[in-house]
């Protein structure tokens, strides 16, 4: 779900920074109150270990495919949803650096849909109601399968929100959602299965270790497997019918709710302000008109855009190495 | 070699080509995180169908491997990660954009012109990512972000994360393989032992975060974390660098510099 840096606008990257620079700082205000001086060597370590848990390989049964963690319900279910935050920025700052997966423009876009959604909505509404009478195994696996699904869920939508506003594809937005959200509904099946695998030995193993677990008196708050799998089996339910009344009925949630608001699916710009912009834009622009069918300069853009490109090429490269041979000289 | 092995070689290769001794590498890294940010917003703020204009930022990148004497093939394996991604969503373009557009004598859609578009944004933006990593170390680019009052808890964190990304993947190397050993014929880790084989991986490394942090306080940890060793200055060199590129940024930006020349040296021809 990494966005890549030529998927957003500046416009819609800049505001995304902002969001995620605002519940960062509030996270940092956070985690210091804590005043845990051990918080950020466990957080560097988690990082890494998210970092090394997403190279094994996870079998599906029955598939014959396998699946891998992603680790933002993960961290904020060991770590609390501000340090968890704060580490899943660390994690994918580093991601896109050096390993090219989402991009420096794209981070904050990326924070929000992975880290926030992640962090916050799935830790917050789903995790810690859930501990608030002790955890059991049926709880962690309810936690961690709907946290993962629904967090995933809204990453996804606020992907395709983010593209549509960068105005980076002609896709429509029915088509765009409907692709999205059912590859991103197995994907959050498959981490909420492996992360509520890891959290149930956790659980066996160092219960203290689980967020919102520290104090809890184990034995309060029974929560039993199939209790899990009916409330689970019950949520798919409506999830699914819903969504699927919803896409079949409005194909295009845009195009429908601008035909509600306009009477029409197609709006028109009219006024001085939009002709100036046109044709500052039609100055500005290289292929202004993109060269159309009956253009008569079609062919002198094209010739011109070629000879122009060698030549910048070649002044660069010469500018370079000429560059480079005085500054040889010069250390000599 | 592993997917975890090429991963190990990979972070240490970086390391390697940001710690040499280039005069690309010595120019101040807030000076180099600042020109990456402004160049990649710069390219992705241009039209969808501005092909050309994109062709001029591409000097940018040209310039810098060769001052930086990087290899562009080590630098296009990477593309291999976010090409998929941008293709996919640029792929319907040619369906939905179907304004028929003339390029020389051959006609195509305007959606095949944004779709390369979009490739080219998505490539321009990872190969100057790459020029920022491998002429500046993570150790570097954290001390540009706390000159830039980024939190030193985040910038902690993130440097530890970097150092102990090795050490975990290794020890993940060493799982894998004693179970495949045991399991041999089978893809990937059984679901029966998804907790206890991650699971085990988890507690260790919340021990080792322990011994990493009492080893830290011994040797004076308060908080902040001294990964430089000493203070970079801003040279004169560095905001002449920094100023001559967001000149030329700009410049390619607001003109099409590739038209006009091609128009001056092109018309001497036709």
């Amino acid at each position: 779900m990494h966005m890549a840096d030529a998927l957003v606008a500046p416009a819609v990257a800049g505001t995304m920074y902002a969001c995620s620079t605002a519940v960062a700082a509030y996270s940092v205000r956070k985690v210091r109150l804590e005043s845990d001086p051990r918080k950020v060597p466990l957080m560097g370590i988690m990082g890494a270990f998210v970092f090394a848990a997403q190279m094994i390989n996870f079998t599906i049964p029955g598939t014959g495919s396998s699946g891998h963690l992603c680790g933002g319900m993960l961290l904020s279910a060991l770590l609390g949803p501000y340090a968890g935050f704060l580490t899943m920025i660390g994690v994918l700052l580093i991601q896109g650096l050096l390993f090219a997966d989402g991009g420096l423009l794209a981070l904050g876009c990326n924070v929000w849909n992975m880290a926030f959604y992640g962090c916050f909505v799935g830790t917050l509404l789903i995790w810690k109601p859930l501990m608030k009478k002790g955890a059991t195994k049926g709880k962690i696996i309810l936690a961690s399968i709907l946290g993962c699904v629904l967090t995933l869920q809204m990453g996804a939508f606020s992907v395709t929100l983010e593209t549509m506003a960068s105005g980076i594809t002609e896709l429509p937005f029915g088509v765009f959602v409907a692709t999205m959200q059912p590859i991103h509904l197995a994907i959050g099946l498959v981490e909420g299965f492996i992360t509520a695998a890891v959290l149930v030995f956790v659980h066996a193993a160092r219960p203290e270790l689980l967020y919102g677990n520290e104090d809890v008196d184990e034995k309060t708050g029974k929560f039993t497997f199939k209790n899990t799998l009916i409330i689970l089996a019950v949520t798919a339910l409506l999830i699914g019918g819903a969504l699927s009344l919803v896409a079949s009925s409005n194909p295009d949630g845009l195009e429908w709710s601008m035909e509600r608001v306009a009477g029409t699916t197609e709006l028109e710009a009219k006024g001085s302000i939009y002709d100036k912009a046109a044709s500052a834009q039609e100055t500005v622009a290289i292929l202004p008109d993109y060269a159309f069918k009956d253009s008569e300069s079609a062919f002198g853009t094209t010739f011109s855009g070629i000879v122009g490109s060698l030549i910048v090429v070649g002044v660069c490269i010469g500018s370079c190495y000429i560059f480079k041979f005085f500054r040889k000289n010069k250390t000599i | 070699m592993s997917k975890i092995s090429n991963a190990i070689y990979e972070i240490h290769h970086m390391d390697m080509i940001a710690g040499r001794d280039q005069w690309v590498n010595k120019i101040h890294p807030l000076v180099k995180l600042i020109l990456t940010i402004i160049y990649i917003a710069t390219v992705v703020s241009f039209q969808k169908y501005d092909v050309i204009g994109l062709l001029g930022m591409s000097i940018y990148l040209i310039a810098g491997f060769i001052l930086a004497e990087l290899s562009f093939k080590e630098c296009l394996w990477r593309l291999r990660v976010v090409l998929p991604l941008v293709c996919m969503v640029g792929l319907a373009n040619p369906f939905f954009d179907k304004v028929p557009v003339q390029l020389g004598f051959i006609h195509i859609n305007a959606g095949v012109i944004s779709m390369f578009t979009l490739m080219m944004k998505g490539a321009f933006a990872v190969v100057a990512s790459y020029l920022l990593i491998a002429t500046t170390s993570i150790e570097k680019i954290c001390y540009a972000l706390r000159l830039i009052h980024v939190p030193k808890i985040l910038v902690t964190q993130i440097l530890l994360t970097y150092r102990y990304i090795t050490v975990l993947l290794g020890e993940v190397n060493r799982i894998t393989q004693a179970y495949s050993l045991r399991a041999p014929k089978q893809k990937g880790i059984h679901f029966k032992v998804w907790g206890s084989l991650t699971g085990q991986l988890l507690l260790r490394s919340i021990d080792r975060a322990n011994e990493v942090f009492e080893s830290m306080t011994l040797r004076g940890y308060q908080g902040e974390f001294y990964y430089i060793g000493e203070t970079i200055h801003m040279r004169w060199q560095d905001i002449l660098y920094l100023a001559i590129w967001l000149g030329i940024i700009f410049l390619f930006r607001i003109i099409p510099v590739i038209i006009v020349i091609g128009n001056l040296v092109g018309g001497m021809f036709i």
